[in-house]
């Protein structure tokens, strides 16, 4: 298992995909599976970003592991911010026009869609959220 | 991000190399907005885009709103990836995708 802590802001983004990315390449995850684990690493990072510390500062930890048979990737974000449980918003209607369409949710929402396994978890004072794709 | 800008006042083309996401949609969006007055035909080409998040998701619809006002707006050469983001997101029914 690979970790990796870094202050939660928005420009951290990259630091934080370079690190997932180095660590899927030497999987040999392909490059399709690749960017739907980057969009979602993207979503879950930013979300955070945006509503767990409330404009204070404060970490995310970022935990990487891998399995063999079936061969998949699994990883965590850790932050110590208010409880906050992204699961639990409503999915967006993705039939509206682009009129009434709004992109609140839609994030998350293809976090759910292009990853085999999402939890969440409240413990210890900390937001623990994990995805797990199959490769 | 390389984003490469063709307009002659009334098309106006926009080339977008790289990832779209949260760091750089906001680059995307200043490009639009400093272009898209006057435009009644407005080009995407993605031959060259990795992928997209929903901050390129964000950015792509205000220009279809705008787009639906004033003209037209039509995105080329999207590959399996940001397909796939089309595809769940339900924008593959929003925007013309050729």
């Amino acid at each position: 298992m690979k970790s990796f802590t870094i202050e939660a802001t928005t420009t951290g983004l990259t630091q934080v995909l370079k690190f997932i990315d180095y660590e899927l390449e030497s999987l040999n995850c392909e490059i399709k599976v690749q960017y739907q684990i980057d969009v979602a690493v993207e979503e879950i990072y930013v979300n955070i970003v945006s509503y767990a510390y409330n404009g204070n500062k404060g970490n995310v930890t970022i935990e990487i592991s891998s399995e063999v048979n079936p061969k998949s990737v699994t990883i965590s974000f850790t932050d110590s911010g208010i409880p906050y449980n992204p699961l639990e918003k409503k999915d967006p209607d993705i039939t509206l026009s682009a009129e009434e369409r709004s992109i609140g949710g839609l994030g998350i929402y293809m976090v759910k869609k292009s990853m085999d396994y999402v939890s969440y978890d409240y413990k210890d004072g900390k937001n623990i959220f994990s995805i797990k794709k199959y490769l | 991000m390389d984003i490469k800008v063709h307009s002659d006042g009334r098309k106006l083309n926009v080339e977008v190399k790289g990832r779209l996401d949260t760091i750089t949609a906001p680059e995307l969006e200043s490009k639009l907005k400093e272009n898209i007055s006057g435009i009644t035909e407005l080009s995407f080409d993605f031959s060259a885009l990795e992928y997209v998040s929903s901050a390129g998701l964000r950015v792509l619809l205000s220009a279809q709103k705008i787009m639906n006002k004033q003209g037209s707006m039509v995105i080329r050469n999207v590959n399996d990836s940001v397909m796939n983001v089309f595809d769940v997101t339900g924008f593959i029914d929003l925007l013309t995708i050729e």
